[in-house]
C-alpha cells in the first residue's frame, strides 16, 4: 500500500443557490440532467472518492464540463465543496483558517493553468519569482531560486523578456517554473498542456516526466487527452458528469474499460504502447531462449521477437521466470475491444 | 371630464410651501453647520491658494522648463514637448500667463482630488455587485445633472470662491475615473486571479500586484477622461468665483469681445490637448509589455 499523500471523500459539488438540499435529490439518484432540468442546479462533483498517492502522477480525465476543473479546485480550496472532505497528509483542507490556508498555498500546493495565467505585466523571472515574492523570502534568495527554475526549463536567457514575447509552450514552461519554484510537495496542473500544439505538448510532457524523475512530486495531473494521459499517468482517475467511472493504472483502464464511456475513449489508442507483457501472459514457461522484463511494453516486445524468429518468450520479473507470452497472447492484447451490447463486456 | 382638461397637480400654495420647507431647511443646514464645513476645507484652501501662488511666483521660463520636462516624462515625444513649449510661449506672448496658470493650479487639484478619491471608491464597487449597482446611478446623475444644479446648494453651504469651484469641478470630473477603475478591475483575467489566490497571495498582495497593474490601462483612461472633463468645467467654475482662464471668457460672452473669447477659448483647447497627448501616450507607454513580438 503506497502512502496516501491527498485523499477525497464523499465529495459534492452543487452550483446554485440552494446547494446543500440538492445533495440529498442527488443521492437519491438525481442526474445532471435531471438536477438541472427539475431545479435550477448544476451538479458539479458527485460523491466522488479518490485516494492519491504520494510521488506519482495522478490523471484525472474527462470530457469537457465532466467536473475535472472543478474537481482539482477543490484540492487547494479555490472552490468550496457541497459536502465531503479533502485530506492532504492527512490534515483537512475544508478545516483550515483563512490564514492557514494561505500558508498551506504558499508552501505545500501549487499549480500550473491551462492558459498559463501569467502576469502580462511582470517579466519571466518575476513570473517566476511570483510565488516566492508572496511568502516574503528575501530578494537575493529569490532570484537565485527563480533562475535555477528558470535555467531547469530551458529558459536561460529569456529572464528579461514580458510573457507576450513568448510562444505559448514557452510560456507555459514559465508557469511550471513558477510552480515548481515554491518546493511545494503537491502540483496541481489542470490541462496545462492542452493549449499547446501537439509537437510541442510531447515535449512539455517530456519535461515533466523528466523533472519527476529527480523531483518525486505529488502531481494531479488534468487532461481530456487520452493519449497525454497514458503517456504520463501512473494512476487514471476518469470523470463523467461529476462521478468517478473507473480508475486504475493505464493497463487497468485499457484492458478493462468500465463502460461504454470509457470504451469510447480508448477505441482509438495505440494499446501496443500502454500494455506490457506482464498484462498478456500466460501461466507457464518459454524456451525460445528470448526474454522480457515483464514492464516491457508489447510495441518493444513484439518486433524483437519477430526478430528473434521466435513465437514465444519469458517474462521474468528481478530475474526471475514469472509467466511466458506469445505472439497470439499479444496480437490478442492490441485487438480493439469488439463491438457489443448492452453493457457485456464481449472482447477478448 | 375635468381630469383629463387639466393635469392634477398640487396646487400653488401647497407647491410653494413645499419648496419654501425645503429652502428654508437647507439654510438652516448651512447656516448652523457652514462654518464646520468649511473649516473641514480649510487646509485644502490654503494649498489651492499656495500652489496658484507658487505657480505665478516661478519664473516663467522655469515654468515653462517644468512643462517641458512633464510633457517628456510622459509622452517621451520630442513633438509633444515641442508642442508644448511653442503653446505655453504663445499663450503668454498674447498676456494669458496667470489666467492659465490659475488653470492649471485647479485642473491639477481637482484631478489629483479625483484620483485620490475615485480609485478607491472605484475598487470598492468592482468588489461587490450591491456597491456598484448604487454608486453606478450616482455617478449617471452627476454626469447628466445641469451643473448650474448643484452649484447651487455648493455656493449656499461654502460661498464663492476656489473651494466651491473645486467641489463643482470633482462632482463632474470624477464618475469616469471611478467607472473605469471598476470596469477594469472587472476586467482581470480570472484565470490570473486565480493563481494568484492558488499561490497564496493575501487580499492587499491581489489587489495591488494583480488587480490595479492589470486594470492600469483602464484606470488611466479614466484620468485622461477626468482631466478633459475637468477642463470643461473651466468656464463654469469661474462663475462662482473661480480664477483663470473660464473668467475673460465669461466676461467677454456677457460683453460681446468676440476675440478675448476666442483668445482664451483657445488657450483651454491647447491646455486640454496637451494634456490629453501626454497623458494617453503615457498610458500607452504602459501597456507596452502586451505587445508580442520577436524578443528575446
Ligand atoms: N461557477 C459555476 N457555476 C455553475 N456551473 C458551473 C460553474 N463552474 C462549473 N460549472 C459546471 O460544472 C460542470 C463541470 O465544469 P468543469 O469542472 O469546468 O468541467 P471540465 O473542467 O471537466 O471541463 C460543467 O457542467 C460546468 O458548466
Ligand atoms: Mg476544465
Amino acid at each position: 500500500m503506497p502512502d496516501i499523500k491527498v485523499s477525497i471523500k464523499n465529495l459534492y459539488k452543487i452550483f446554485g443557490p440552494k446547494g446543500e438540499s440538492m445533495v440529498q435529490k442527488v443521492e437519491d439518484g438525481a442526474t445532471k440532467t435531471s438536477l438541472q432540468a427539475d431545479h435550477k442546479h448544476v451538479l458539479g462533483l458527485n460523491n466522488v472518492n479518490i485516494d492519491i498517492p504520494a510521488r506519482r502522477i495522478q490523471v484525472i480525465m474527462g470530457l469537457s464540463g465532466s467536473g475535472k476543473s472543478t474537481l482539482i479546485r477543490h484540492l487547494n480550496r479555490l472552490i468550496e465543496p457541497t459536502a465531503g472532505q479533502v485530506l492532504v497528509d492527512g490534515e483537512d483542507v475544508l478545516a483550515m483558517s483563512d490564514a492557514e490556508l494561505r500558508d498551506f498555498r504558499r508552501n505545500r500546493m501549487s499549480m500550473v493553468f491551462q492558459k498559463f495565467a501569467l502576469l502580462p505585466h511582470r517579466t519571466v523571472i518575476d513570473n517566476v519569482s511570483y510565488g516566492l515574492k508572496i511568502k516574503g523570502i528575501d530578494k537575493a534568495e529569490m532570484r537565485e531560486r527563480s533562475q535555477k527554475w528558470i535555467d531547469r526549463v530551458g529558459l536561460s536567457g529569456f529572464e528579461e523578456n514580458y510573457p507576450a514575447q513568448l510562444s505559448g509552450g514557452m510560456q507555459q514552461r514559465v508557469g511550471l517554473a513558477r510552480a515548481l519554484a515554491t518546493d511545494a510537495e503537491i502540483l496541481l496542473m489542470d490541462e496545462a498542456f492542452s493549449a499547446l500544439d501537439p509537437l510541442i505538448r510531447k515535449d512539455m510532457q517530456a519535461i515533466l516526466l523528466d523533472l519527476q524523475e529527480e523531483l518525486h512530486k505529488t502531481i494531479i495531473f488534468i487532461t481530456h487527452d487520452l493519449d497525454e494521459a497514458l503517456n504520463i499517468g501512473d494512476n487514471i482517475v476518469i470523470l463523467r458528469d461529476g462521478a468517478v467511472i473507473q480508475q486504475g493504472s493505464p493497463q487497468e483502464i485499457v484492458l478493462d474499460p468500465a463502460d461504454d464511456y470509457v470504451r469510447d475513449f480508448i477505441k482509438d489508442i495505440n494499446r501496443a504502447r500502454v500494455l506490457d507483457v506482464s498484462s498478456v501472459m500466460e501461466a507457464g514457461s518459454s524456451d525460445s531462449g528470448l526474454s522480457f522484463a515483464s514492464d516491457t511494453i508489447l510495441e518493444n516486445a513484439m518486433p524483437a521477437m519477430s526478430k528473434a524468429d521466435v513465437s514465444s518468450a519469458n517474462v521474468t520479473r528481478d530475474g526471475e521466470v514469472v509467466g511466458m507470452v506469445t505472439l497470439a497472447d499479444m496480437i490478442g492484447g492490441i485487438a480493439r475491444p469488439e463491438s457489443h451490447e448492452g453493457d457485456q463486456v464481449t472482447y477478448r | 371630464m375635468e381630469l383629463f382638461d387639466e393635469f392634477p397637480s398640487m396646487g400653488r400654495t401647497g407647491l410653494r410651501d413645499l419648496k419654501k420647507g425645503i429652502d428654508f431647511a437647507f439654510r438652516d443646514f448651512s447656516r448652523e453647520n457652514g462654518e464646520a464645513i468649511e473649516n473641514f476645507f480649510d487646509p485644502l484652501m490654503h494649498f489651492m491658494v499656495w500652489f496658484e501662488k507658487l505657480l505665478l511666483a516661478t519664473p516663467w521660463p522655469i515654468m515653462i522648463l517644468v512643462f517641458a520636462a512633464l510633457a517628456w516624462l510622459g509622452a517621451r515625444s520630442i513633438w509633444v514637448v515641442v508642442g508644448t513649449v511653442a503653446s505655453f510661449l504663445t499663450i503668454g506672448w498674447f498676456g494669458m500667463w496667470e489666467d492659465t496658470m490659475a488653470t492649471v493650479a485647479i485642473i491639477s487639484v481637482a484631478t489629483a482630488l479625483c484620483i485620490g478619491l475615485g480609485i478607491p471608491l472605484g475598487i470598492l464597487m468592482s468588489r461587490s455587485n450591491r456597491m456598484q449597482a448604487v454608486v453606478t446611478p450616482v455617478l449617471d446623475i452627476m454626469q447628466t445633472i445641469p451643473s448650474f444644479v448643484y452649484l447651487i446648494p455648493v455656493v449656499m453651504l461654502l460661498g464663492i470662491g476656489k473651494v466651491p469651484g473645486l467641489i463643482a469641478v470633482c462632482i463632474y470630473a470624477v464618475p469616469p475615473i471611478v467607472r473605469l477603475t471598476n470596469l477594469g478591475i472587472r476586467l482581470v483575467d480570472k484565470e490570473v486571479l486565480e493563481a494568484a489566490e492558488a499561490f497564496g497571495s493575501s487580499y492587499r498582495q491581489k489587489l495591488f500586484e494583480v488587480q490595479i497593474p492589470l486594470a492600469l490601462p483602464n484606470i488611466f483612461a479614466g484620468v485622461n477622461q477626468t482631466i478633459m472633463m475637468a477642463l470643461a468645467m473651466v468656464v463654469i467654475a469661474s462663475m462662482i468665483g473661480v480664477k483663470g482662464l473660464g473668467v475673460p471668457v465669461l466676461r467677454a460672452v456677457s460683453n460681446q469681445y468676440l476675440a478675448l473669447g476666442l483668445m482664451n477659448g483657445l488657450a483651454i483647447v491647447a491646455l486640454a490637448v496637451i494634456f490629453d497627448r501626454v497623458s494617453q501616450e503615457y498610458g500607452k507607454r504602459l501597456q507596452k509589455h502586451r505587445q508580442g513580438g520577436h524578443g528575446a
